[in-house]
């Protein structure tokens, strides 16, 4: 196994009474672009800010190349920060700017020169050395930032949603030249958003936050196919929740009774009378008449609604909640008010323990 | 590419003049009351003064009206000479103390919630709305012959004879360093309270202790803050003879001092107003300095 480059152990953050970070443990490995996601509040800024030493852990280790850092200052670790608001020094030139770090260390100045063309080159920002930071527009402003923190060669680049203040097409534009530049220098990218599409489409591994809670951590794929708690079912992409009792265990086939009816999903390590959840995706779900092996929940068509590529159905369950599901074609069997059954394929669902309270 | 971000900038500064002259004509039309107001009692006065200056003395103290260049002669009189170099000078120590003194200080408030803050600036306001010449007679009480001060260094054998403080340059020094410093601290906290603390941050970010942080980031960015400062304390402290006369007790002279007592007991008008066109001058030359810096800065960042 890879040395990991930054591990949390049991650390915990306080602010005054209000616990931000509960017991969080993560081992980031070397190289990896791994993308901390979750709602606003959930605590991924101070997760950020506690690895760069803005932030003092209330409790817990924090180490960055198996070395302990929670007594270091920023200016003593060997990581870097992209903030959000780029926090570009305003009197200083885009080179100045860049520089900056190399200044600091007292590299000579012919050294400073050739690094720092090179980087602005990297960054696609040749020619714009003597401009001020004002004179940029905000996709600039982020690529200096981004230049400025890479030019020290850290071995963990942090990255506070470095894109949130950009239009959309530059940020999807952003997002590829960030992830081409990460796996040119291998550097390890530890990157906040609440963006999920974004955090799919970059990283290596997700740790899905919520509460000061690590939920999940996890490649996207097993993220999004494999969501192991509630919370990551219904806040990555689209998915239908079940909420139900276990009623018979056959094997990996577990009969479920939820408030809507019967179903049936695969699953291991759960036991008859377990309250649990069943998750879903749009795309999985099946409509018919008649009955169905292993289901029983009736429903009533609600309404079809076109979404470009794909069109969605929403069902009325008979215990009044709502399922949605998604095709690229219309269901010419059914309209609008037609009592109908839903089942889907057991393999697909994916069955969640029910959180310990 | 380099010639490409040429032709923008002189774009920018040919738009940016065209602004310049769309935006003067308005802002005087707005300003027109306020420019019969200006006229009427800064202007008119200060035209009187310089002319005034120009004119002779009498032999009664009073102002002949024939043009002569007597009292500017006079400045360069040894005696005057000596008095205004020394005052460029106490003023000049006022200003290093009272950025000195003032700059931690208004750091420190800076970096306290609002509500803290607001509550420390009002403990600075304080003996501003104190009458000056008590706070002045307290100083004199406190240092004199048979003062607290004085009492203090014998009973702790630090002296053996009463020390002389009053009536002289270091009280008057420590006189105008404690009511100057107010127009330091104001000025200084209204810029360093702007400063984002992101860019401190990120200074520490790239490796900057925080010595090189304040020197590198924090004081290059407060700059006009304390150009301010300089400004609203050097001046004053030049002209101003409350402070001088109380704890120099008239026998430490200052360029204030000077004029008030030509144009008071010794009644020479014209030197009291060449005096009042130098502190006029070297204030317009300072203020000169001030926006010529503040336009080039501005002229950078675009
Ligand atoms: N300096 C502070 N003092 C007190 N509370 C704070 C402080 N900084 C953050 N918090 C609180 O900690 C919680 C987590 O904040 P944090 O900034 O880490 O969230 P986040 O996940 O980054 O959210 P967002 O997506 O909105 O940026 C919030 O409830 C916030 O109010
Ligand atoms: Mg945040």
């Amino acid at each position: 196994m890879p040395e990991s480059i930054v591990s949390l152990i049991d650390v915990e953050k306080r602010f005054g009474s209000n616990l931000v970070v509960r017991k969080m443990n993560m081992e980031i490995q070397e190289g990896e672009f791994l993308t901390l996601l979750g709602p606003s509040g959930c605590g991924k800024t101070t997760t950020l800010r506690m690895i760069a030493g803005f932030e003092d852990a209330t409790s817990g280790i924090i180490k960055v190349q198996g070395e302990r850092v929670e007594n270091k200052e920023p200016y003593q670790r060997d990581v870097n920060t992209v903030f959000q608001n780029y926090a570009l020094f305003p009197h200083m030139t885009v080179f100045q700017n860049v520089a900056y770090g190399l200044t600091i260390k007292k590299v000579p100045k012919d050294e400073i020169r050739r690094r720092v063309t090179e980087m602005l080159s990297l960054v696609q920002l040749a020619g714009y050395e003597n401009r001020k930071p004002d004179a940029l527009s905000g996709g600039q402003k982020q690529r200096v930032a981004i230049a400025r923190a890479l030019i020290n060669n850290p071995k963990v680049l942090l990255l506070d949603e470095p894109l949130g203040a950009l239009d959309l097409k530059l940020r999807k534009q952003m997002q590829i030249e960030l992830k081409r530049l990460q796996k040119k220098l291998g550097i390890t990218f530890v990157y906040v958003t609440h963006d999920q599409e974004e955090a799919l489409t970059m990283s290596d591994r997700i740790a899905v936050m919520n509460g000061g809670v690590i939920e999940q951590l996890d490649t996207p794929r097993e993220i999004y196919d494999r969501p192991k708690t509630r919370f990551v079912a219904g806040f990555i992409g689209e998915s239908n929740i079940f909420d139900g009792v276990v009623r018979a265990v056959d094997g990996d086939l577990l009969r479920v009774e939820c408030p809507a009816g019967m179903l049936t999903t695969r699953g291991q390590g759960f036991q008859v009378g377990e309250e649990m959840h069943v998750s879903i995706r749009p795309e999985y779900l099946e409509v018919g008449t008649g009955k169905f092996e292993g289901f029983e929940l009736p429903a009533k068509v609600k309404d079809f609604t076109y979404m470009g590529t794909v069109v969605k159905t929403a069902l009325d369950l008979s215990d009044g909640t709502e399922v949605k599901l998604s095709r690229f074609e219309q269901d010419a069997r059914f309209r609008e008010g037609d009592a109908v059954q839903i089942f889907w394929d057991p393999d697909k669902s994916v069955a969640i323990k029910k959180a310990q309270a | 590419m380099s010639t490409r971000i040429n032709d923008t900038t002189d774009l920018q500064a040919i738009s940016r003049k065209r602004d310049l002259r769309r935006k003067t004509i308005p802002a005087l039309a707005q300003a027109g009351p306020v420019s019969v107001w200006m006229i009427l009692f800064v202007t008119l006065p200060m035209l009187y003064i310089i002319y005034i200056s120009f004119m002779s003395r009498g032999v009664f103290g009073d102002v002949v009206y024939e043009f002569s260049l007597e009292s500017y002669q006079t400045l360069l009189d040894s005696i005057y000479f000596k008095v205004i170099v020394k005052s460029l000078q106490v003023a000049l120590f006022t200003t290093v103390a009272c950025l000195l003194l003032g700059y931690p200080f208004a750091y420190y408030i800076a970096r306290k919630p609002p509500a803290v803050a607001s509550k420390l600036i009002m403990l600075i306001m304080i003996p501003f709305w104190t009458n000056s010449l008590m706070r002045l007679n307290s100083w004199l009480l406190l240092f004199q012959t048979s003062g607290p001060v004085n009492t203090f260094l014998q009973w702790a054998g630090i002296t053996s004879e009463p020390v002389t403080f009053i009536y002289t340059d270091p009280l008057v020094m420590l006189g105008l360093v404690t009511n100057m410093l107010p127009f330091a601290v104001l000025p200084l906290y209204s810029t360093i309270e702007k400063l984002q603390n992101s860019l401190l941050e990120a200074s520490s970010d790239l490796g900057a202790n925080p010595r090189q942080t304040f020197f590198r980031i924090t004081l290059p960015l407060t700059f006009p803050g304390i150009f301010s400062a300089v400004i609203l304390v050097f001046i004053p402290s030049l002209g101003i003879y409350t402070v001088s006369d109380m704890l120099g007790g008239g026998k430490v002279l200052y360029i204030g001092n000077i004029i008030k007592n030509q144009f008071g007991s010794i009644r020479n008008w014209p030197l009291g107003a060449a005096l009042s066109v130098l502190l006029l001058v070297i204030t317009g030359a300072l203020i000169f300095l001030y926006t010529r810096f503040s336009k080039l800065e501005d002229m950078e960042v675009v």
